[in-house]
């Protein structure tokens, strides 16, 4: 509680948490506020500028703009969840692992680790997706993939950090197993700077799925995702920017939610880098 | 000095190794039999035959991957299946224009991102603090095809000021290295900005100032050159990012680039092509990580004792 209450007054966070929300409300609602069908193409209309018909126009197949990019918001909003959920459930055990038992396990994980943080993350991603074949769920599993190395590295450092401390000692003292260590104790300290990291891994999923969408590799059509909306939008680009523009908008908007949130998240929870970043 | 240097060259042969095993295993996993693909549409049973044994297609994964490192020791890395040309000639001829487009995006990203970050550090939160950091937030946030996208609208379509694709002329690289460094800029505009404030608090400044240097001098000499460390890091870093950013940059732009070149592979299924491109950008990733931590190390001497 004391934390929520933090949280709200971190103006930084706020902006972001409102700006979450919105797009999250969007993406629920959109079957009821969605002025018209988003798969439904209506020719008559094609590439028609925003008017008060079509308050953000329409795409190359007559399709409204507006509702589209609030059926959008699910996508995107599934996609960046579900890949950083993916990326920490595989990244942070190795992480806890590789920190907690040390040695050669450490070795194993962390040459592994450095090989995939080896390549720059969307070209992981694309390899992944080439591998995988085009599609939304295997772009999720791509992102997820690029994520893992993020959070085994932050997991190792905070449990070399919790490790020696005096109250994990104590634990080890008394006969907690490994296990109970690793749940109990080393996991709840290590909590801060993976909520925060999270906040920011999906801002990044965003961006990574809606490049591979622009590139024709992530979800297919007639998906509403806004990457593959703004590559088809952006054929037309001299006749009607407003299907290249609006999409854009609508990442940009919730990667900087997401990033606002991680940022001001930082501040509450982690005192000592207040004001840093 | 020279036995930290090896130690670090030694150390980069398991990854790439790593990464050599990484990137062929992955290709081999891709679904379909390649020989098929290879021979085309009107191969017979034995034209598939002889490409198998061609390509060593029938022998173990291990031999495979033996004949795939030993080739590449030459520089070997196959044909393209799209133009029957040598991958290694492909990726020659584009290359250099992406470590071109790479470099003036570091560029311009590394001059805005530092002059951003010292004006904010010095003027903390002043007017021109909060425009430059909201700025960069939203830098972070846009993503690279969008705005290349928007900057080409304006600047191409609207305002016939710059070409919107091709490389031909010195004009052409303008709209693709602003959009490809716009991230980093505001990443190194933040890291500048928090890693200043930080070293302005320790004693050494407040000695130079009480000692009455004057305060651009203090700034200079005595809080940038300290503030440096992590803002290097952070820019050899974003070198990485810039080559994976280059792959949407140049499809927008149509820059003739390595990142051009695969995504085009991939949607060909000309995967030696991808698997060269990949192995190279990675291979470049890892040696520009490299020395960015011998520079690292070369800044701060304490890094090479830990």
């Amino acid at each position: 509680m004391e934390s929520m209450k933090r949280l709200t007054k971190n103006r930084t966070a706020l902006v972001g948490l409102i700006i979450i929300s919105l797009f999250l409300l969007a993406g629920l609602l959109a079957p009821i506020i969605a002025p018209y069908d988003p798969y439904a193409p209506h020719l008559p209309s094609k590439l028609a500028r925003p008017s008060s018909e079509h308050v953000l126009g329409c795409d190359e197949l007559g399709r409204d703009l507006l509702s589209r990019i609030l059926y959008g918001a699910r996508i995107s909003l599934f996609i960046g969840t579900i890949s950083v959920s993916l990326g920490l459930l595989v990244g942070a055990p190795l992480g806890a692992i590789s920190g907690f038992y040390g040695g050669k396990i450490d070795l194993i994980i962390q040459r592994f680790i450095d090989i995939l943080m080896a390549f720059p993350g969307i070209l992981l991603a694309i390899m992944v997706v080439s591998v995988l074949g085009v599609g939304l769920w295997n772009a999720m599993i791509a992102i997820g993939v690029v994520s893992i190395p993020v959070y085994t590295r932050l997991v190792r450092g905070s449990v070399l950090a919790i490790r020696e401390q005096e109250y994990v000692q104590a634990a080890r003292a008394i006969g907690a197993s490994d296990a109970r260590i690793i749940l109990r104790h080393i996991v709840p300290n290590a909590l801060g700077p993976i909520i925060v990291q999270s906040s920011l891994q999906v801002a990044s999923a965003i961006l990574w799925a809606a490049g591979l969408g622009f590139l024709g590799l992530g979800a297919r059509p007639p998906l509403p995702e806004w990457g593959a909306m703004l590559s088809r939008g952006r054929v037309f680009i001299r006749v009607a920017p407003h299907a290249t523009i609006f999409p854009g908008l609508a990442i940009m908007f919730s990667v900087l939610g997401f990033n606002l949130l991680g940022d001001g998240l930082r501040d509450v929870l982690d005192p000592r880098l207040r004001g840093r970043l | 000095m020279a036995s930290y240097i090896l130690r670090r060259l030694l150390l980069v042969i398991p990854v790439l190794l790593g990464v050599s095993l990484l990137v062929f295993s992955m290709v081999r996993l891709i679904p379909g039999d390649p020989a098929i693909f290879i021979a085309g549409e009107h191969a017979t049973e034995e034209d598939i035959d002889a490409i198998r044994e061609e390509f060593g297609l029938n022998r173990s994964f291990p031999v495979q991957y033996w004949f795939f490192l030993r080739n590449l020791v030459r520089g070997d890395l196959g044909r393209s299946t799209r133009t029957d040309r040598p991958v290694g000639v492909e990726i020659w001829e584009r290359l250099p224009n992406t470590l071109k487009l790479a470099s003036v995006s570091m560029l311009i990203a590394s001059v805005v991102g530092l002059i951003a970050g010292i004006i904010s550090a010095t003027r903390p939160y002043s007017f021109l603090d909060y425009i430059s950091m909201v700025g960069a937030m939203i830098g972070v946030s846009t993503p690279v095809f969008w705005l290349g996208l928007m900057l080409m609208l304006l600047f191409s379509v609207q305002l016939n000021w710059l070409p919107a694709a091709g490389a031909k002329t010195f004009s052409h690289i303008i709209l693709p290295a602003i959009t490809l460094g716009a991230a980093s800029t505001a990443v190194i505009a933040r890291m500048t900005r928090s890693s200043m404030l930080e070293v302005f608090n320790q004693d050494y400044i407040q000695t130079a100032r009480s000692k009455g240097l004057r305060e651009g001098w203090v700034i200079i000499k005595h809080a940038l050159r300290n503030a440096l460390v992590p803002v290097v890091t952070v820019m050899g870093l974003r070198f990485g990012t810039l080559l994976g950013g280059a792959v949407l940059t140049e499809t927008v732009f149509a820059w003739p680039g390595i990142g051009r070149l695969m995504v085009g592979s991939i949607l060909a299924r000309d995967y030696p092509v991808v698997q060269g491109a990949v192995l190279v950008v990675a291979c470049t990733f890892i040696f520009v990580n490299l020395a960015v931590d011998l520079l690292y190390s070369f800044i701060d001497p304490r890094i090479r004792f830990e």
